[in-house]
């Protein structure tokens, strides 16, 4: 007699695994523990939205509480994937409406949301509680009016880098004064001026509210006021940081931080005059997460900001803090764990700043924990990269842009497979990976032969031949997310690793040499990948058999292949197995 | 899972790197330059770009495409999505940009400023670049106000005929007035204290 725990008793041993594999594990052990796990799952992730559908996803877990997705590809970012192209949050939103009126969280991110969708949501969940929209699109301000409006219970509201259209910044007096439950505020990305009272007296009666990011159109002289009325902030992200030297303005505002006993993090400093940075500086040593990447502060401030932050963990800045304020993070700030250094000029010819491959060095040899890294940069050595590599092989992320995507070693003038090459036979942990400059296929055999935990690769302008794709997708055993642009990889090395692409979310290749033909074999041969071609130069079949597509999109998916919402520029598979083509 | 695929097809040669490197389309940097005005790849032309690539690279020079098309040597901003930094982000950098370049003095371009004189019913814009003097720039503005100047100057009973600008000239250089300005603290200076530059 098989004895099995009561199904209560499953669920309550369930509710303590919040990991999304965990979960998974479980519900393959069985039929019984699948149906008792879906019934009592309330989160969940879906990385490609495409990858499955909203009905399938209702069918399966009845009774979510919250939803997280994300829509276009990673390189949507640099405009790479055409507008139009889809990620629509709505048939998802409309469907969820019916099946989920206990909803609570909707987090999105690079998915195009409409007012309507916004409004839907504002209006079918009781309890809704939180909404993150990162780099989404598609939305005005009208639809965030709704949001404040309807969510009585709304905790957060987080606009991430997100698209917006700005049409008036009264959408923020839609709060109602009964609102109280506010944790988290996200505006930053938006233009137009709020009224500061609203503003002032939403902070004022938000007891739990931890994040508080303002928008640029937020001046100065009115920081002080917000601060005060919310000493518990945990993080800040300032308005325009830039006012008349005064010294009542200084003092106002350096009184009004001494009282955040809390603050953690801080960004913002739009406009930023560097004379009222120290009014921060009490701050200064509890901070962990520093983001002044839109900030134009000199090196020898950011220096004096930076040396107060002992306990910094996460600093993202400007190209403007040159080596030398490189070398000074690396000498202050020992508990860093991840830098990021975008540049100030990415489309001048010359360098602005004295920014190289040393600073880099300096704060891989000063940091031992850090372990994620973005930095864009002018040039670049082998010597450099094995050098980093040596000194912090506990490297997570590396993602290196080098402006000129073919930089060979400026010293030696040879490819960066070697320094590339340190960097994955050394970083076992390796999970994320971005490289630029001069790379044959050799780079890529170091790759597959190394880089056993990398889920997500970058890749442009770079390799000789289908050799060094091949590598990649047969090497590389942990490999989810491969995106690349630019290179001379074609049909061989897809066509012989295509059932590789199935165990990965997808695999993006613009600019590349892969042919309609193999698209079409590919789809073909697996059923469960959507192959999308995504061409503007009209009919694929229209032109020679050899000639590569603009762009292939390759996800795995147990939805349909021919998606509702395709537009006119891309190719899928015809389930009748001739292509669809308009 | 048993996918029969045309394995002679898709047969790869795994030999050491490095050792049959044929260039199978590989994209010169230039080639990527609005790609939706070529309609194939060439690989004939990739080849060149290779060989050209070995050498340029050398050089870090820039290659001109090799197109039917004509267009100028290619500057790195026109490179789709290069570098990889989002749209988010290069609008703030280049809004703060053109606000400093308003505020300093930029090399290359116009510095219009806002002139008004009182009674006057519009303002003038002029190009301070234009004017290599205080003189050069009193002289302009005084062109430009010209068709104003009715009766400011009559305290001492003239009749001012104001088509006549040369007598007008005379009457603003004459040793009664002086040029001086209101700086931004809102004092009258004397101008010609403060170079030109």
């Amino acid at each position: 007699m098989a004895y099995s725990f009561p199904e209560e008793v499953l669920e309550h041993v369930f509710s303590f695994l919040s990991s999304d594999r965990d979960r998974n594990a479980v519900s393959l052990v069985c039929k019984s523990w699948y149906d008792i796990e879906r019934w009592c799952r309330r989160r969940i992730f879906v990385g490609n939205c495409y990858a499955v559908s909203p009905e399938i996803v209702i069918r399966r877990f009845p009774e979510l509480r919250a939803v997280e997705m994300k829509g276009k590809p990673h390189f949507a970012d640099f405009n790479l994937v055409p507008e139009g192209w889809g990620a629509y949050a709505y048939p998802w939103i409309a469907a969820m409406e019916e099946a989920y009126p206990f909803l609570e969280e909707i987090k999105l991110k690079r998915m195009v949301v409409t007012d309507e969708s916004l409004e839907l949501i504002s209006k079918s969940y009781k309890s809704f509680k939180v909404l993150v929209l990162t780099s989404c699109e598609g939305f005005t301000t009208d639809g965030l009016a709704s949001i404040a409006a309807n969510c009585r219970h709304l905790r957060e509201l987080d606009l991430r880098e997100s698209e917006v259209e700005d049409l008036s910044g009264h959408w923020l007096s839609h709060f109602p004064d009964s609102c109280t439950s506010l944790v988290s505020l996200n505006m930053s990305c938006l233009g137009s001026e709020v009224s500061f009272c609203a503003l002032e007296r939403l902070v004022a009666r938000s007891p739990n509210l931890r994040t508080l990011r303002l928008n640029r159109a937020v001046p100065l002289e009115r920081l002080a006021n917000l601060i005060r009325r919310a000493p518990q902030l945990v993080e800040l992200g300032t308005g325009a940081y830039s006012a008349e030297i005064r010294s009542d303005t200084f003092s106002n505002l350096a009184d009004a931080f001494s009282a955040c006993k809390q603050l953690k993090a801080l960004s913002g400093f739009w406009d930023v005059v560097p004379s009222y940075l120290p009014a921060m500086y009490s701050v200064c040593s509890g901070i962990t997460s520093l983001n002044l990447s839109y900030a134009a502060i000199p090196s020898s401030d950011l220096v004096k900001l930076i040396s107060q932050c002992q306990n910094l963990q996460r600093l993202w800045v400007l190209d403007y803090i040159e080596d030398s304020g490189l070398d000074a993070l690396a000498a202050s700030c020992k508990d860093l764990q991840e830098l990021r250094v975008f540049p100030s000029d990415p489309f001048g010819a010359e360098p602005n700043v004295s920014l190289t491959e040393q600073g880099l060095v300096s704060v891989s040899e000063g940091c031992p924990k850090l372990e994620s890294v973005l930095y864009f940069c002018r040039q670049m050595s082998n010597a450099a990269l094995i050098a980093i590599a040596k000194n912090r092989p506990n490297f997570i992320r590396f993602r290196l842009c080098i402006i000129d995507p073919q930089a060979p070693d400026y010293l030696t003038l040879e490819p960066l497979d070697a320094g590339f090459g340190a960097i994955v036979e050394k970083c076992k942990e390796l999970r994320r990976l971005s490289m630029t400059g001069l790379l044959t296929d050799r780079v890529f055999k170091y790759i597959g032969s190394h880089a056993k935990k990398l889920e997500m690769l970058s890749i442009a302008f770079a390799g000789d031949s289908d050799l060094g794709l091949h590598h990649v997708l047969s090497g590389c055993d942990s490999l989810r997310k491969l995106e690349i642009r630019d290179c001379p990889f074609g049909d061989k090395a897809l066509l012989a690793n295509a059932a590789k692409l199935e165990t990965m979310r997808s695999l993006w290749m613009s600019s590349c040499s892969v042919s309609f033909g193999a698209c079409k074999l590919l789809a073909q041969k697996m059923p469960r990948l959507n192959v999308e071609v995504i061409d503007e130069r009209g009919p694929p079949d229209s032109r020679p058999e050899g000639c590569s597509v603009e762009r292939a999109y390759v996800y795995r998916t147990v939805a349909s292949r021919q998606r509702l919402d395709m537009p006119d520029f891309v190719w899928t598979h015809d389930e009748d197995s001739s292509l669809r083509y308009s | 899972m048993e996918v029969g695929l045309n394995l002679k097809a898709t047969e790869l040669c795994l030999g050491l790197p490095g050792a049959t490197v044929k260039s199978t389309g590989k994209r010169g940097f230039s080639e990527t330059i609005d790609l939706k005005l070529k309609l194939q790849s060439n690989e004939s032309d990739a080849l060149d770009l290779k060989e050209n690539m070995q050498n340029s690279s050398k050089e870090k020079a820039m290659l001109p495409p090799k197109d039917h098309i004509n267009i100028k040597p290619p500057s790195k901003a026109q490179v789709v999505g290069w570098p990889p930094v989002r749209a988010f982000r290069k609008n703030i950098m280049s809004h703060q940009k053109s606000e400093e370049s308003e505020k300093a003095a930029c090399s290359g371009g116009a510095a219009f400023v806002k002139v008004s004189m009182d009674g006057a019913p519009y303002l003038r814009k002029v190009d301070l670049k234009m004017y290599k003097s205080y003189q050069e720039l009193s002289d302009a503005l005084a062109k430009m106000f010209s068709s104003f100047a009715l009766g400011n100057y009559g305290t001492e009973g003239m009749i001012i005929d104001f088509m006549n600008e040369r007598k007008l000239m005379d009457l603003l250089n004459s040793s009664e007035y002086v040029p001086s300005y209101e700086d931004k603290d809102g004092d009258w200076m004397l101008v010609g204290d403060v170079p030109w530059e």
